[in-house]
């Protein structure tokens, strides 16, 4: 059975438009496989060309994704049944923006849909930010997971035995549990060998994961929580009841599940005999980070201001507002390392506004309808300020923002695929259909050769293939599921060869 | 994924999918098939995007006849995923976990919306 027999949502035949369909996705994460996967699905005369920077495909399912979280990753079977189909390109190692500019695509395009994820992070914004030892949780998780960009990080994990996490979401909770889980453990994993061999030499006992709010207003699931209850030799710091109400039992679903694990903590391992431990910090905003009196250029504590619920603040929602406390003294939390866990967040691609999408910096997202057409503030009809910008469409992270799980970015992701299908059964106007041009676009067939003149190795899925095949030998022979290329370099080099 | 072994005759189990359109989708199925792979095989709207592992909440299901005090209920497992589900409801389970037995004959379960409803495109 082909790819769409199998698979078609097809029951609705969606479209009459009859005209084949080229559409560039940007980004081979979750967002940008979901979309294409409904897309084909959905309108049998498309054709989708997937862009992506790196070689080798999946985004965070990849190098976000913590690696004792395989389960998770089950979802790239999925993205592999995809990108088998006849009408997918894969176009690996070609920057949107950098090898390739966003105005030549969209002449060979009947639209473009940006799938790019985010690939920044939140700053905090205070003093002593950039003192070493002081990571964004970001460049950490993508270090250990073997990004590229981030194989020289080499955290400062022997410096000593305080870690704090600033930050109270789940990748917060994955920096403190890689952190703390027995290294064997870890080498099952398909977490990097240089990750392996620095956390085997780490120093952290402690690690202190700080929010601005108290435990009903954390943005952690209840899952991550549990699987740090639950390593062995790790004992939790109990948490004082005062935060939930006298029967907890009154609380929404989610916060009452949370609640129980955290109220019971790990009564197994007591923190006073445990080789290690964790605990959740609350109501603490951060204030500086201090360097160390021996080495002015490494951290060695962390201030904090005392945070309260405002006034007005129903403590017991998870909406809950904070205000300073100017009642209590600041308070200064020993850290020989720290991870600032507050944001992935999107920048604008490079060469947007050519195409006449202005990127939004404050939310860190491509203003869009919240279906996924994007929009831009001068192309409204009548007297409506907002308009769609004819062909651009937006999918996942960079659409909503950066958060939510694998689920979340697929549903988005449907309904992105889903506006496309239904705009174009609609025949509203795509990339250059507006000047009346007509008939079928090219596509990469058409940007390939100038592309590759410009000094750029585009690497197909195939070749994908082979990558993956010796990251899977190399990982077979350390008894890993995978042993990741730590750059770009080598994984060229396999190709090439 | 996508083929379910038939049913023996007269070991039929039936179940009932009703879709977000509404409409009805009876199967025949055998004992132990979850409901995950025979949504697959039936090439309904359920994802399962890992793979049926309990990691996902993707394959979430509401349970609309009264068979939901007669399931084994959900292990700690699948609360802690069902916790991230869209639209979660008192009878709510995941479907890659609810294997058919004969007290599940004629089980009735409902798919969740899995987008927005679709807005009209203004510029035409
Ligand atoms: C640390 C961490 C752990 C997580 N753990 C889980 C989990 O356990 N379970 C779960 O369900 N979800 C988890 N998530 C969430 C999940 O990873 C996201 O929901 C999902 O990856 C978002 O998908 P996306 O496609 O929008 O972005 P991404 O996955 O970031 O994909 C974007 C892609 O675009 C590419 N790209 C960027 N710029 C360009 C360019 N100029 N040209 C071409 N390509 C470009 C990037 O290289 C990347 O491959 C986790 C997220 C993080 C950060
Ligand atoms: S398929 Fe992922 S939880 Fe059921």
């Amino acid at each position: 059975l082909s790819f769409q027999q199998c698979h078609a949502y097809t029951t609705h035949p969606s479209t009459t438009n009859p005209n084949p369909f080229r559409a560039a996705i940007i980004g081979s994460g979750p967002a940008g496989f979901y979309t294409a996967y409904r897309l084909l699905s959905k309108l049998l005369t498309a054709h989708v060309d997937m862009y992506e920077q790196l070689p080798v495909p999946y985004g965070l399912a990849r190098f976000g994704v913590a690696p004792d979280h395989p389960e998770v990753k089950n979802c790239e079977n999925k993205f592999e049944e995809v990108a088998e189909d006849s009408r997918f390109t894969y176009i690996g190692n070609v920057a949107v923006g950098r090898d390739v500019e966003l105005k030549e695509m969209k002449a060979h395009y009947d639209s473009i849909i940006f799938a790019y994820g985010a690939s920044q992070d939140r700053k905090l914004g205070i003093p002593g930010e950039d003192l070493g030892g002081v990571y964004s949780a970001r460049e950490f998780v993508g270090w250990y997971n073997g990004l590229p960009q981030l194989a020289s990080l080499a955290p400062a994990l022997d410096a000593g035995e305080d870690a704090i996490v600033i930050g109270q979401g789940n990748v917060a909770l994955d920096v403190a549990r890689i952190l703390l889980t027995p290294v064997d453990a870890l080498r099952k994993t398909d977490i990097t060998e240089a990750a392996l061999e620095t956390l085997a030499k780490s120093r952290v006992k402690r690690v202190k994961v700080v929010g601005r709010r108290g435990p009903l207003q954390a943005a952690f699931t209840v899952k991550e929580v549990r699987e740090l209850m639950h390593i062995p030799g790790v004992s939790f710091t109990p948490i004082s009841s005062s935060f939930y109400p006298e029967n907890p039992k009154s609380l929404p679903r989610i916060q009452r599940r949370i609640g129980e694990v955290l109220l019971k903590g790990t009564p197994d391992a007591p923190p006073d005999t445990s080789p290690k431990n964790w605990s959740l910090s609350f109501l603490l905003s951060p204030k500086s980070f201090n360097p160390s009196p021996d080495n002015d250029k490494h951290i060695s504590s962390i201030t904090f201001a005392p945070q309260r619920f405002a006034d007005d603040a129903d403590r017991y929602s998870n909406a809950a507002r904070v205000v300073p406390n100017t009642e209590e003294q600041d308070m200064t939390l020993p850290a020989s390392v720290a991870f600032r866990s507050i944001g992935y967040k999107s920048a604008a691609l490079l060469g947007l506004s050519d195409i006449g999408v202005l990127f939004d910096s404050k939310l860190g997202v491509i203003p869009n309808d919240a279906y996924g057409r994007v929009m831009s503030p001068s192309l409204g009809p009548g007297n409506l300020s907002a308009g769609h910008v004819p062909g651009l469409y937006c999918a996942g992270w960079v659409k909503r923002g950066p958060t939510g799980v694998i689920a979340s970015t697929m549903k988005d992701a449907f309904t992105t695929a889903d506006v496309v299908v239904q705009d174009w059964a609609e025949e509203v106007p795509f990339l250059g259909h507006e000047e009346g041009a007509k008939g079928e676009r090219r596509g990469w067939d058409a940007l390939r050769e100038k592309v590759e003149s410009r000094g750029v190795r585009p690497v197909g899925w195939k070749e994908w293939h082979v990558i993956d095949k010796v990251e899977k030998e190399r990982g077979a022979a350390k008894g890993k599921p995978r042993e990741k290329f730590g750059t770009v370099e080598e994984m060229l080099e396999v190709l090439d060869r | 994924h996508g083929h379910l072994e038939p049913p023996k005759p007269g070991e039929e189990l039936t179940v009932t999918f009703i879709d977000k359109e509404g409409e009805k989708h009876e199967f025949k199925v055998k004992e132990g098939d979850n409901l995950l792979d025979i949504a697959q095989a039936n090439d309904l709207e359920m994802e399962g995007a890992c793979g049926g592992s309990c990691s996902c909440s993707t394959c979430h299901v509401i349970v609309v006849s009264d068979h939901y005090d007669q399931m084994e209920p959900a292990d700690e497992e699948e609360n802690d995923m069902l916790d991230l589900a869209f639209g979660l409801t008192e009878t709510s389970r995941l479907g890659c976990q609810v294997k058919m037995s004969k007290d599940l004959d004629g089980l009735v379960v409902q798919l969740p919306a899995m987008t927005r409803n679709l807005s009209p495109n203004d510029f035409k």
